[in-house]
């Protein structure tokens, strides 16, 4: 344990001292620190799913209260509390299934992932607050895609069989699979810009003027993406005041031989007029469908619908983030805007286009309606 | 272009007066006279208002042309002579042939003289047949009018006798040189020479004349020596009634000439103007012809940044810093340009003058200072050389910085000014004369002004406000430091942006004022908007849709105060109102240095570098934009506050 501790000091200071920044990159290394806590994690006999959950809580706290704003943390931390709990309902139910349809062990492989979507419309059914929900349906399909996760579960579940009645091996494998889940998690927060920057074709054509406010790497891969398709287009980056990240922007965007232009942020709205769409990337977007991003973004928004240009929002999988209306977050020294659902156009996101009136659902897909409080326990 | 705007402006009024808009100029000196009963300035801009009819409201009071009347005629009331020139000038609008009208009518008064001569140059045959006609009465007896008629032919036919040749043998062998000079001169020989050239003597005389017409204010005394000596050597009865009259006389007579000129000079113009004033064109830089010709002329020679961005190819674009050591340089080698309207050009150019106010300011003073040393070449008259002097320097300003409106809205009231002034006036009289309109537009237009949008915007701010203002407004610092002197309590939210950081300067100076501020960037104005109450914004311009041209990034507060329903209150004097209307920042607005932008605090090094070659990279810098009418709640101008749809009555009614 003490190792962890160290690793989690190391890991707060280095949030506090912004070392780490970004939403991926914070997401990634919270999602690695977790991993860790989760494997150092003592195995006890009596609860392992619930010690698992304390121990993750408890660091959670700490690396949310390190930068309070930094909404990437909560979220994985809530991710990895879901998960945990998925996959101790899973276990829970195959063992209960075990016992009522007797043993399957030939037939694992295949049904395996049948106990899985069971466990987690069982899941689902469990809170109240989530109908049955598109995660729930999509289910098979990234349980099928992401290889490494069937098959262990459903060894799990095969040991599990076996020996139902021997706690200490199948919590054994509740650590190991979510250790595994976590694992797949990161993948998840790796591609996820793949997944989002494909769909760039898609909305951007040919001759299109893009407006876009600071430096998110989502919205460069999107741009990016759209240039290897051969499509020309023309970016206008506003520089993103505080921190002047969109001169990073227009130095990689020309460095791929995009025409950009930088202008200043007071300029957004004089230039909006001749801007045919403008995407942003997320800090972290509400379950109302309000998006918190860099600072004058709100700005933007504001002009874009003035004009009525399209605002679109790139959100990567780690950003869905609270539930409910949250106002905006106020900073000494504001670094986030909040913009309003209604001034939003699109969602983008790993898994496609959606309105601002949906996210709610995506959001209830990856959390947990009992882990929303994770934050306001560290609050006091 | 700059050569033919002194007739323009001469014109502007009756061009005016058909369309919807008068010149920008022309509404705060209006408003001025009706409210701060100071007319002599809004007199002449009433004109175009009022074609026919003429109010005695419009009537200049003595004391602006005292200077051209004390001189000609100290007895005969100078509302007529006002008031005929008014009608002079109406008549030079219409049909000539009122002009005979005016002959006809009994001028009782030296000034009618300056009617007449502007007719006569109108139809020179009609007008020196008719004097000729009644110089019959005067010989008889008394009159003025008689004698400007009469001076006015005797003139041209001595003048186109000296040019001609034909006639000088005529001429007493004395004064010969002179003759062709002076005019007093002239009218001793008039007698004489009366009959012999009517048809020889009308054509030419003019651009003698107009040559002549400059000198002879300083030449009176002189004339008039000469002509009581050649009297005294022999002369008519005619002729020593003259040497009364000589004083009074060769002022009208340059009157006429002058009047003449520059009546004639307008007229042909007129035509061409009339079309031009419908759609007066800005330069377009995309238009590569049009743009090396500038060049050519052009003093300052600005290196065209590499790229340009597409939507603003119309908008020159040059790269900064590179011109003004060459401009330093330069200083000894141009003649043409004043010193001080050099000094004024380099501070404009490098930033050092900035702020609609200040820089037209700086402007009008370098200006009185130019006209102060100003003196009439030979050979030329005051008007159209002065007019032509300053547009030498308005472009000379331009070349290092794009006008603005406020700057071109003066500019007209200067020309405006000069080229309405009374053609008998004497040089140094012209020159205070137009030194005291640029000091009162100064004061009225633009302090007064000030004073008064203070009053009327501290109105507005009640105790426990929390203003907000963006960059560096001379206005709104003046409302602010005015309301904490009058113990409002009230916070003070700054909103800057790059890459000027004008509001670090109000940031500063407020504090130090003892005021409660908070300082933020743009960015963060939606964050800062929850907490404010009002938002005070200066301007560089209303437009005549009610549009608010300012600085980059005022569309931006006004649209977000406008998201949170926060009154925006713009702050603009009503000399910076422009008849323009335009919908989106795009279509005019001027470049600033584009580097200014790769400069990024709090790093040493630009993270653009290394890429600055790029053509696929461009920096843009905006100066100003354009703010819609609808997030504006009220327009504070120098006659009160107005709506922007009031604003539009407004701008239609100047």
């Amino acid at each position: 344990m003490p190792d962890v501790q160290a690793l989690v000091n190391d890991f707060v200071l280095k949030i506090k001292r912004r070392k780490i920044e970004g939403s991926q990159a914070t997401a990634k290394h919270t999602a690695e620190l977790l991993r860790q806590v989760v494997s150092q994690q003592r195995i006890t006999y009596t609860n392992q799913a619930a010690s698992l959950i304390d121990a993750v809580k408890a660091v959670g706290e700490q690396l949310i209260e390190a930068n309070p704003v930094e909404l990437a943390i909560g979220n994985i931390v809530r991710r990895v509390l879901h998960m945990i709990r998925e996959e101790n309902v899973s276990s829970a139910m195959s063992a209960v299934e075990e016992l009522a349809l007797g043993s399957d062990d030939d037939e694992a492989e295949h049904d395996n992932r049948m106990g899985l979507s069971a466990a987690a419309v069982a899941a689902a059914a469990r809170s109240t607050l989530r109908a049955p929900s598109l995660q729930t349906l999509l289910e098979d399909i990234p349980d099928s895609a992401t290889a490494p996760h069937p098959p262990s579960s459903g060894g799990d579940s095969e040991g599990k069989n076996k020996s139902a009645a021997e706690s200490s091996s199948r919590n054994k494998k509740l650590k190991h699979d979510v250790i595994e889940a976590i694992n797949e998690l990161i993948q998840e927060i790796d591609t996820c810009h793949e997944l989002i920057s494909a769909q760039a074709v898609e909305h951007i054509h040919q001759n299109e003027v893009i407006l876009t406010l600071g430096h998110s790497r989502t919205v460069k891969e999107f741009l990016f993406a759209a240039n290897e398709k051969k499509r020309s287009f023309r970016v206008f980056v506003a520089e993103g005041a505080p921190r002047y990240q969109g001169h990073v922007l227009a130095k990689e965007l020309v460095g791929k031989g995009l025409q950009t232009t930088v202008i200043t942020d007071s300029a957004v709205f004089a230039m909006i007029s001749r801007v045919n769409m403008v995407i942003v990337g997320a800090h972290a977007i509400m379950a109302n469908g309000g998006v918190i991003a860099p600072v004058g973004i709100n700005m933007v928004a504001l002009a874009a619908q003035r004009h009525a240009v399209p605002f679109v929002v790139l959100a990567d999988c780690m950003d869905y983030g609270q539930l409910g209306d949250s106002p905006p977050i106020r900073v000494e020294n504001p670094a986030f805007d909040y913009v309003a659902p209604k001034l939003v156009s699109l969602f983008i996101t790993d898994m496609g286009g959606h309105s601002p009136s949906y996210v709610y659902r995506l959001i209830a897909d990856y959390y947990s309606a009992e882990d929303l409080v994770v934050r306001r326990k560290s609050a006091p | 272009m700059e050569p033919r705007r002194p007739p323009r402006t001469v014109s502007d009024p009756k061009v005016r007066q058909v369309g919807f808009v008068t010149p920008a100029a022309a509404p705060p000196a209006r408003t001025v006279s009706d409210t701060a009963a100071m007319p002599a300035a809004g007199a002449s801009q009433e004109l175009p208002l009022s074609g026919s009819s003429l109010s005695p409201v419009m009537i200049p009071p003595p004391r602006h042309d005292g200077l051209s009347a004390r001189v000609t005629a100290p007895v005969p009331v100078p509302i007529a002579a006002t008031a005929l020139r008014l009608d002079n000038l109406q008549i030079r609008v219409g049909s000539y042939n009122q002009s005979e009208v005016l002959l006809g009518t009994p001028p009782m008064t030296s000034p009618s003289s300056r009617v007449e001569d502007a007719v006569s140059e109108f139809s020179d045959d009609v007008s020196a047949s008719s004097l000729y006609g009644r110089t019959e009465p005067d010989k008889v007896g008394t009159a003025f009018p008689g004698r400007s008629g009469d001076l006015m032919p005797a003139k041209s036919v001595v003048a186109g006798g000296s040019i001609g040749g034909s006639h000088t043998p005529e001429n007493p062998p004395t004064t010969s040189l002179v003759v062709k000079t002076l005019p007093g001169i002239t009218e001793k020989k008039r007698g004489m020479l009366e009959k012999q050239h009517d048809e020889a003597a009308a054509p030419k005389p003019l651009k003698e004349k107009t040559t002549k017409a400059e000198r002879r204010a300083l030449q009176e005394a002189q004339r008039a020596a000469k002509s009581a000596a050649k009297e005294g050597g022999g002369a008519d009865p005619t002729n020593t009634k003259k040497d009364k009259v000589v004083k009074p006389t060769p002022q009208k007579k340059d009157v006429p000439e002058v009047a003449a000129s520059s009546g004639k000079k307008v007229d042909r113009p007129l035509e061409k103007e009339r079309k031009k004033e419908v759609l007066p064109l800005r330069m377009q830089f995309d238009d590569k012809h049009k743009v090396e010709k500038v060049k050519q002329r052009a003093i300052v020679n600005q290196r065209e940044a590499k790229s340009r961005v597409e939507f603003f190819q119309r908008l020159p674009q040059y790269v900064h810093g590179t011109q003004l050591q060459e401009l330093e340089a330069k200083f000894f080698q141009l003649d043409a340009v004043h010193p001080s309207v050099y000094k004024v050009g380099l501070h404009h150019l490098s930033g050092k003058i900035t702020g609609g106010n200040a820089r037209c300011i700086a402007m009008l003073l370098a200006f009185k200072e130019a006209i102060k040393d100003y003196s009439t070449p030979p050979e030329k008259a005051l008007v159209r050389d002065l007019n032509a002097k300053i547009s030498g320097f308005v472009s000379f300003l331009i070349e290092c910085r794009p006008l603005s409106i406020s700057m071109g809205n003066a500019i007209k009231f200067l020309k405006n000014r000069i080229a309405k002034l009374p053609l008998s006036m004497s040089e140094l009289d012209a020159k205070a004369s137009i030194q005291s309109d640029i000091d009162r537009f100064i004061n009225q237009k633009i302090i007064i002004a000030d004073k008064v949008i203070v009053r009327h915007a501290f109105a507005k701010i009640r105790d426990g406000d929390v203003l907000l203002t963006y960059g560096l407004s001379s206005v709104v610092e003046m409302i602010l430091v005015y309301a904490h002197e009058h113990k409002k309590k009230f916070r003070i939210v700054i909103v800057d942006s790059r890459p000027k950081h004008e509001g670090q300067i109000l940031l500063r100076r407020l504090v130090a004022k003892g005021l409660n501020c908070t300082y933020t960037h743009i960015n963060a104005i939606s964050y800062i908007m929850h907490e404010v109450t009002r938002v005070f914004l200066g301007a560089a311009s209303v437009l005549s849709n009610g549009t608010v041209y300012s600085r980059v990034g005022t569309a931006c507060v006004a649209m977000v105060a406008k998201a949170y329903r926060v009154p925006v209150l713009i702050c603009c004097e009503a000399y910076k109102f422009h008849e323009r209307v335009q919908l989106d920042s795009i279509c005019f607005n001027e470049l600033g240095d584009p580097d200014a932008i790769l400069k990024v605090p709090t790093h040493v090094e630009s993270y653009l570098y290394g890429c600055m070659d790029n053509d696929n990279l461009q920096l843009l810098n905006l100066n100003y934009d354009a703010t819609p009418s609808d997030y504006v709640s009220m327009i504070i101008t120098d006659y009160g506050m107005v709506s922007c749809n009031q604003l539009l009555i407004y701008c239609s009614v100047f």
